[in-house]
């Protein structure tokens, strides 16, 4: 596969994403600079955490309207599978890919350790290799994560099963206690309503390899090939 | 003419610096404030001299990008 990993100025998480793509699990990557107004060619596209435009204004503001956006929403509504980590994440929202914003977290500080989300769908290209329920640590780093959305429409994720990622307990326990940034509904990660664009925080990046102490975030990289293998392999018969 | 643009989270949404700010005045003494709201101001200058153009134009400016209006709320004067 061919995995796109978009680079703002500010992105910080690029590198480590395509060390895990390329170097851990065997895949082709491209590095793609902001100003590229074409995805061609391309399996899949991350968008990396950082600090896209130094988060001016607000996170996510300004890279949303940078020229590979338009690609990345040409892609997108394509099908093409796009994962937002972080950073990512926050443009996702500011573009609209994905509902919803981004508040300060609860606490105000920056917090970056270690988190456990609930896989609430493995039915989705970026958790099909989950188990429905099943726990992931996955680092967080952020100090923009309180995400927040009108009713009406965290309604609609709930019953369309667009939470992807709520933050729990070690034992899968979902409680307020467990949420690190004051997320509504403990929310810590969301897919669109096609289902092929994902938004997290936590950063599986970080988390994908035994050196590192914690290989959980490399579920997420892995049901990605595997999912766009099967595609290929789909529109091969 | 210049547009003074004012963007602060909408009532209703926790705002927790401002919520920070109110237990440090609370702590100073300053009891009688209450509802502290942060925001951010911004002013730029427009080469427009219709005032009617000119709002149509900072209300665009603030719906597009200084403002998500799914958090933010703003305000403007211009003059």
């Amino acid at each position: 596969m061919n995995i796109g990993v978009v680079v703002f100025p500010g992105s910080n998480c690029d590198h480590d994403c395509r060390h895990v793509f390329r170097d851990v699990l065997g895949q082709d990557v491209t590095m793609v600079w902001h100003k590229e107004p074409s995805l061609a060619g391309l399996d899949a596209v991350i968008l990396p955490g950082g600090f896209s435009y130094g988060d001016y204004l607000r996170a996510g503001a300004i890279a949303r309207f940078s020229l590979v956006m338009q690609a990345v929403k040409q892609f997108a509504s394509n099908g093409g599978l796009v994962l937002g980590i972080c950073n990512g994440f926050q443009i996702l929202l500011e573009a609209g890919l994905l509902p919803g914003a981004m508040l300060r977290n609860r606490s105000l500080h920056f917090i970056c350790r270690e988190t456990y989300v609930k896989v609430e769908n493995a039915a989705t290209p970026f958790t099909n290799v989950c188990r429905s329920g099943q726990v992931l640590k996955i680092p967080i780093a952020h100090a923009d994560g309180n995400y927040y959305t009108d009713p009406v429409t965290l309604a609609g994720l709930q019953a369309n099963a667009q939470v992807v990622f709520r933050y729990c307990m070690a034992d899968g326990k979902v409680t307020p206690e467990a949420c690190p940034n004051g997320s509504l509904d403990n929310i810590a990660g969301i897919r669109n309503a096609e289902g092929n664009v994902l938004g997290m925080m936590p950063h599986p990046e970080r988390s994908a390899e035994a050196i590192l102490g914690n290989e959980d975030g490399r579920a997420i990289f892995q049901s990605m090939i595997q999912s766009l293998e099967r595609k290929k392999l789909a529109g091969v018969r | 003419m210049k547009a003074k643009i004012h963007v602060t989270l909408k009532q209703g949404i926790l705002d927790p610096q401002g919520k920070a700010i109110e237990h440090a005045l609370d702590s100073l003494g300053f009891n009688n404030a209450a509802n502290v709201r942060v925001g951010k101001y911004m002013e730029l200058d427009l080469q427009e001299t219709d005032k009617a153009k000119a709002e149509v134009e900072v209300k665009s400016m603030c719906e597009k990008l200084l403002a998500n209006t799914i958090i933010e709320e703003y305000r403007f004067e211009i003059g």
